[in-house]
């Protein structure tokens, strides 16, 4: 337990870190020394409760040098549950949200819901904590801070607008326990943000016109499906345009999409249902598979997945089909999970392959487990009900179980028989009659009960046999059960309306005997029926219609699915699967008519002047996302100190998105039109690109260079202090490297400012991520004290901005250096004409295409300045007479195309595209690009 | 999230009790015992159930339920998912997950689920995280500590979970450098009476052993990936690059661990090993019955089938089976009704049979039903769906190590009705 080593480490450790070291700290003292005084007084009180414990936590949580320990004792503190240390908890937990370490914030907002239970008071200043880890832009930290958000505040969707671009993005590297609550609340969220995708459609199942038929339920799903398209009218009125669905709405479906993949059970499931309640009806589809696939997992798993599939199965029933064979029974399954399956197949039943069920069933029929004989019995009732050209199939098959051995099996079919009688009952007398035989042997009182039933209500056309069931039943009253005995009373009731004669003595017979039952239910069934049927002075009108009352014509039951209308539970949800809301379960809001302002989610970009540029470097590393890198580096272990510099560069950037300016409404709109389009070509897009990934793209690749129209950038590779002397500046000269095509060249110049010369100057001990090459220079033998020089080197950086490590070495010292690429570097100038460039794009879209809005720099506003900036931000050129400002390069090592687009528009506001097939360069190079025009 | 924590044996003892917020009574356990009363077979004990103040999730795993106490709205298979992962984690430590295994280290067994859960929320569910903390009991470790008094508490700080790859701890050192990968195909598959096939998928998982040195970056191909279009993977592997290029690329966890699942549908065209003629009838007059089942090759491949396994839930009302097997042993167990024929390897030339009589209760009517033929089966050296690894390269290291995939493909759900 790092709970217990903590203390370990305390005691152990207590003399040797002692006070006085806080102040030495490199990594809280300087911070923190202030904060440890403020926490005097609490110490003072802590010494009154005379509890080191939460003293020694605190001072952990405050100073400890190691954020595992700090972590730690905040764990310990907050897992004390006793009121009196509310407000240092409270203390604890906004100190270690401001902590430098990723890790520490994460324990702070498992921290919060601990707090929250102990004294829900302090709910305000708790969201002030969630709302700044929110921003937090840690995987780390993602998924712990949604918890606590939907533990403490769940309703405070505001507080999700600012976030969510960032909570779509980084899902994919959250942890897994993290992405199911993340997806939850997101799907939450988009319901109350985003308009229905599928409101101009209509809403029929995708079978064809033969599905309004099936189900029972479809008078209401009609009514459903009347109300929404009225709405969707009322929508379209209002708006008179078609439906688009909104950029962020695309983002969330696109980065939940490859989670399905997932080996957790419940990261599945929660993807699917965002899809089911979110995702145009075309595109929900996917989730089928994967969900099927979650069958083959542990018992438990599939009862789950089968009770959503089966609340799915009734909506959607199309998406389904095509694995209809996935839920066929084996014997083996246990009876639940069998039950479930059979409730999917009858959901899935439809006319082409109900024969194929049918034959199933067969089997399932003739199986041991007798609870599950009867429930198959009930899904042929209702495939019966639903298809009729099968109805008289299923009755045959059914009348043919009555002569079943097993009494079970016979008394389900019964039941079941009886309500698909309901239906036609004047075709069906001889089974009505063999039904009555029944009555002999059949002792399941529910079966007994309908039998009685069916007599009664169809006396007519069994008159020679109904009175003389009544009689049996009359002789037999008083050993029957009770549903039997009521039936029973209402059988004589109805053969005396009908048939006085024969009947009249054992009705009597019959209400004298309910007189004195047992059951009050029974007793008063038989007075209020004697004063209704048989007539006296005292009877009142009613008895005039009592016929009317007892033999009116009464609507066919209608036999449908437990499983409908489930959905309006959000799916995955324990409500949902108990079909009853549970406690703390949020309810799915439905669609808004109109969409909420889009705005609120932009988030300004960060101003990355006020962090220097190797904190910005290390940021990027610290984020890069495991798996969207596709080149194979590997992210090292990162350690606690090399995150302390993004921690503060992420929070000074929180602080400028607070900022976020809500006037690109505007544009918004008009990039989501362009994004609609997209969309529609999406599909075709892919297809072609999958066609076109064989055949290399035709190009004319100009290896003179395209001179690039900006001065190089230089940047310091060895600080003349440090390297004694030695000055080493490096630019990328943006050449080609003419051994090696595919490295970036780097241009070195080297100067001595010591007073001696530097000999043997070269570079040894070259570390590289896997696939990175380096073609060093040829060793400089002699620099003489003053002079300068120049040497050109090749890195191959794989198309990563993985840094080259490397030893510089003199004849005295050796230096460590590293050279790292900005994202601009990592590409060279391809010359495309406007048609080729416009192919390309079209080429590359969907992922592959990054898009942001921005407004320009005052000072660059011109065409001529833009291309300045672009071109000194990436290596690339531009493509000539172009409408737009177009430019075209190829990642350096593996020939990827690399594809920019600035359009302006009036007022500086301009729109960037970046096409790549790397998505991580295309990722990166947005931010520079950006940067680069906005400031 | 998840309040407390009950591990119950097949007799209804509850032998573990952990809670994470505030301690709830055993006696919200008397709903489970209830429902587990109703269910008669453990397996049908409904895994959610509503009590008047508490929901109950549980599993079964191992003979054991590990009963989890919720009190609020949480997705249910995220708790299932949990437990079964708790499960898992014992497994891995213990090397089974049973009563005895987890009395015996119930310190250790307390320490994993202290760490597993903060606040009834998942902190630390990666075995590699977890053994950095808590190292797993070896026996020369659990006599040092009982003669010392120390723990297995890591000595070091867990630096695992600061990681962006947690599966992996740094520093790994080995002085053989091995990646092994197993194949495992499963054929799920009901063949009806007349031999046609009605539904028949593959499940395969490849389980990979890998204790390679430092920080290796390995990318597998595949000489047919398009068979792969439903898969799951371990987070280890880099899903983009899976879409884009069919190759798994990944830094492997330290150890043992399952690389990835994948599921070929009954869509596609699934082969089927072995074929089954059988004959199974009851006969009213003298209550007996005669079985006769014959097994031969189908679409094996060329290779040989090993293992072969028939296991028959017969009726009730058989009482005792006197058979003969013209290869292999048959045992009947009378009470559990259970037929089990294991014939072993399976000869082209010579088929295995097994024929005989069944003796039947008197004075009870025939059973109505067939019962279904339970299949059994292993091939060496072939994955049915053809799939095939065309290499494995190693990136970032410079030792070479040594590299194994084997493949096997066995019999999942495998069902001939009768």
């Amino acid at each position: 337990m790092s709970a217990s080593s903590a203390f370990n480490d305390e005691k152990g450790g207590s003399s040797s870190v002692g006070e006085p070291e806080y102040g030495h700290d490199p990594a809280s003292g300087g911070i923190f020394s202030s904060d440890y005084k403020r926490h005097d007084d609490l110490k003072e009180m802590l010494d009154s409760n005379k509890d080191s414990l939460k003293l020694e936590a605190m001072k952990r949580i405050v100073a400890d040098p190691n954020q595992l320990i700090r972590a730690s004792a905040l764990r310990v503190l907050s897992s004390i549950r006793v009121t009196i240390i509310v407000p240092i908890m409270m203390l604890a937990i906004k100190e270690a949200a401001s902590d430098m370490s990723p890790y520490v914030r994460k324990t702070a907002a498992h921290a919060i819901p601990k707090l929250y239970s102990l004294d829900p008071e302090q709910k305000d200043q708790l969201i002030e904590v969630i709302e700044k880890l929110l921003a937090d832009k840690t995987t780390l930290v993602a998924g712990s801070v949604v918890m606590a958000f939907e533990e403490v505040c769940p309703e405070r969707i505001d507080l999700i607008h600012k976030n969510y671009r960032k909570l779509c993005n980084l899902l994919i590297d959250v942890e897994e326990w993290g992405q199911v609550v993340i997806i939850n609340m997101l799907t939450r969220y988009a319901r109350t943000q985003f308009l229905n995708p599928n409101i101009n459609e209509s809403l029929l199942e995708e079978g064809g016109s033969g599905d309004k038929t099936f189900y029972g339920s479809d008078e209401d799903e009609d009514e459903d499906e009347e109300e929404k398209e009225k709405k969707a009218e009322v929508a379209a009125m209002a708006k008179r345009k078609p439906y688009v669905m909104d950029p962020d709405h695309r983002l969330l479906l696109r980065n939940t999409k490859p989670l399905l993949q997932s080996r957790n059970a419940a990261v599945v499931m929660a993807v699917a249902q965002l899809y089911f309640h979110l995702a145009p009806k075309a595109e929900v589809g996917v989730i089928a598979k994967a969900l099927v696939r979650l069958l083959r997992s542990h018992s438990e798993v599939q009862y789950v997945v089968l009770q959503n599939v089966a609340t799915m199965s009734i909506k959607r029933r199309g998406m389904f089909e095509p694995y209809l064979k996935s839920f066929y029974i084996r014997s083996t399954d246990p009876t639940q999970i069998k039950v479930l399956k059979l409730e999917v197949l009858t959901n899935l039943a439809n006319e082409t392959n109900i024969s194929t069920i049918l034959r199933e069933f067969q089997t399932y029929i003739k199986s041991m487990d007798k609870d599950f004989v009867a429930a198959t019995i009930q899904a042929i009732g209702r495939c019966a009900t639903n298809i009729s050209e099968v109805r008289d199939t299923c009755l045959n098959g059914l009348v043919q179980l009555l002569s079943n051995r097993d009494e079970l099996v016979v008394a389900e079919s019964v039941v079941v028989i009886k309500k698909l009688l309901q239906m036609q009952p004047e075709k069906h007398s001889d089974i009505i009659k063999h039904m009555a035989k029944l009555t002999d042997n059949i002792q399941v009182p529910m079966a007994r009960a309908s039998i009685l039933w069916l007599i009664g209500e169809y006396c007519e056309h069994v008159p020679k046999i109904a009175p003389d069931v009544l009689r049996k039943m009359a002789k037999s009253f008083t050993n029957e059960e009770d549903i039997v005995k009521l039936q029973i009373i209402n059988l004589a009731a109805k053969l005396y309306l009908t048939n006085s004669k024969q009947t009249k003595l054992l009705t009597q017979y019959v209400l004298n005997l309910a007189k004195y039952d047992q059951n009050y239910d029974i007793r008063d069934r038989a007075r209020f029926i004697r004063q209704l049927i048989v007539p006296t002075e005292k009877s009142g009108a009613l008895s005039k219609y009592a016929k009317k009352l007892f033999l009116a014509l009464k609507p066919a039951p209608v036999l449908e699915s437990p499983f409908k209308d489930r959905d309006h539970f959000q799916l995955g949800s324990l409500s949902h699967l108990l079909n009853a809301k549970a406690g703390g379960y949020q309810e799915l809001p439905d669609w808004p008519e109109a969409a909420p302002d889009p705005s609120v989610r932009n988030v300004e970009v960060p101003e990355w002047t006020k962090c220097s540029s190797r904190e910005k470097r290390k940021e990027k590393k610290v984020e890069k996302p495991f798996y969207t890198d596709s080149e194979g580096e590997s992210g090292p272990t990162e350690s606690a100190d090399s995150e302390s510099d993004s921690a503060t560069g992420s929070e000074s950037s929180s602080g400028s998105e607070e900022s976020g300016s809500g006037s690109e409404s505007e544009e918004s709109k008009e990039a989501s039109e362009s994004e609609e389009e997209e969309e529609e070509e999406e599909e075709e897009e892919k297809k072609k690109k999958k066609k076109d990934l064989k055949k290399p793209v035709q190009e004319r690749v100009f290896l003179q260079t395209i001179a690039p129209s900006s001065t190089l950038k230089s940047y310091e590779l060895l600080h003349r202090i440090t390297g004694e002397g030695l000055s080493v500046e490096y630019c990328f000269s943006r050449q080609p490297f003419s051994p090696d095509a595919n490295m970036v060249a780097v241009q070195m110049q080297f100067t001595n400012n010591a007073s001696s010369d530097t000999k043997n100057l070269h570079i040894e001990d070259v570390k590289l991520q896997s696939g990175m090459r380096v073609k060093e220079f040829p060793e400089i033998e002699l620099l003489p004290a003053g002079e300068t020089a120049t040497a050109v080197m090749g890195i191959d950086f794989c198309d990563s901005t993985q840094a080259a490590n490397f030893q510089l070495c003199t004849h005295t010292r050796k230096f460590f250096v590293s050279i790292q690429p900005p994202v601009g570097e990592l590409m060279r100038p391809v010359f495309l004409t406007e048609n080729e460039f416009k192919k390309e794009q079209g080429q590359l879209m969907g992922m592959n295409e990054i898009t942001e809005k921005l407004t320009l720099d005052v000072k660059c506003r011109n065409e001529h300045t833009i291309v300045q900036r672009v071109t000194t931000a990436a290596n690339l050129s531009r493509v000539p007479c172009g409408s737009d400002k177009e430019f075209a390069g190829r990642t350096v090592t593996s020939g990827s195309l690399v594809l920019v687009t600035v359009a302006t528009k009036e007022e500086g506001a301009a729109q960037l595209t970046v096409n790549c097939e790397k998505m991580v360069i295309g990722t990166m190079l947005v931010k520079d690009i950006l940067q680069a025009l906005t400031q | 999230m998840i309040h407390s924590l009950f591990l119950i044996n097949h007799l209804g003892d509850i032998f573990l009790e952990k809670h994470w917020k505030s301690v709830i009574s055993r006696s919200v356990c008397d709903y489970f015992f209830e429902a587990r009363e109703k269910a008669v077979d453990p397996e049908n004990v409904p895994p959610v159930l509503q009590t008047p103040h508490h929901y109950l999730i549980s599993i079964y795993r191992g003979k054991l339920f590990f009963l989890s106490v919720i009190q609020t709205e949480v997705p249910p298979l995220f708790v299932i998912e949990f437990l079964h992962r708790v499960a898992d984690t014992f497994q891995d430590y213990f090397g089974e997950c049973s009563e005895s295994v987890i009395t015996d280290n119930l310190v250790i067994v307390y320490e994993l689920l202290e760490e597993m859960l903060d606040n009834g929320f998942p902190l630390a569910t990666e075995s590699n995280v977890l053994k950095e903390m808590i190292r797993p009991p070896n026996i020369l470790r659990s006599v040092v500590n009982t003669l010392t008094g120390g723990s297995n508490v890591g000595e070091t700080l867990p630096q695992g979970q600061l990681s962006n790859i947690p599966w992996r701890r740094a520093g790994v050192k080995y002085a053989n450098n091995e990646a092994y990968f197993d194949v495992t195909e499963e054929i799920d598959a009901i063949v009806d009476k007349s031999g046609t096939t009605v539904s028949a998928e593959i499940q395969g998982v490849i389980e990979a052993c890998v204790k390679l040195s430092g920080m290796p970056d390995l990318t597998m191909s595949f000489m047919n990936p398009r068979l792969l279009d439903d898969v799951s993977f371990h987070p280890c592997v880099r899903f983009r690059r899976w879409e884009s290029e069919r190759v798994l690329s990944f830094i492997p966890p330290d150890g043992n661990f399952t690389l990835m699942t994948y599921h070929i549908s009954s869509q596609n065209l699934v082969a089927i090993p072995v074929y089954v003629k059988q004959s199974i009838n009851f006969f009213e007059a003298g209550s007996c019955g005669r079985l006769d089942i014959t097994i031969g090759p189908k679409q094996t491949m060329g290779k040989t089938v090993e293992d072969l396994k028939v296991t028959i839930h017969m009726p009730k009302a058989v009482l005792n089976a006197n058979l003969t097997a013209t290869q292999g042993n048959y045992t009947y167990d009378c009470t559990t009704k259970m037929l089990v024929w294991d014939i072993g390897k399976l000869n082209p030339q010579k088929l295995p049979n097994l024929r005989g009589s069944l003796s039947m209760q008197t004075g009870v009517p025939n059973p109505e039903e067939n019962p279904s033929l339970n299949i059994d089966l292993k091939i060496q050296q072939l994955a049915i769906s053809g799939l095939k690894v065309s290499r494995l390269d190693m990136y970032g290291e410079k030792y070479k190590p040594f590299k194994g995939v084997k493949y096997v493909t066995k019999a999942g759900k495998f069902q001939v009705r009768t």
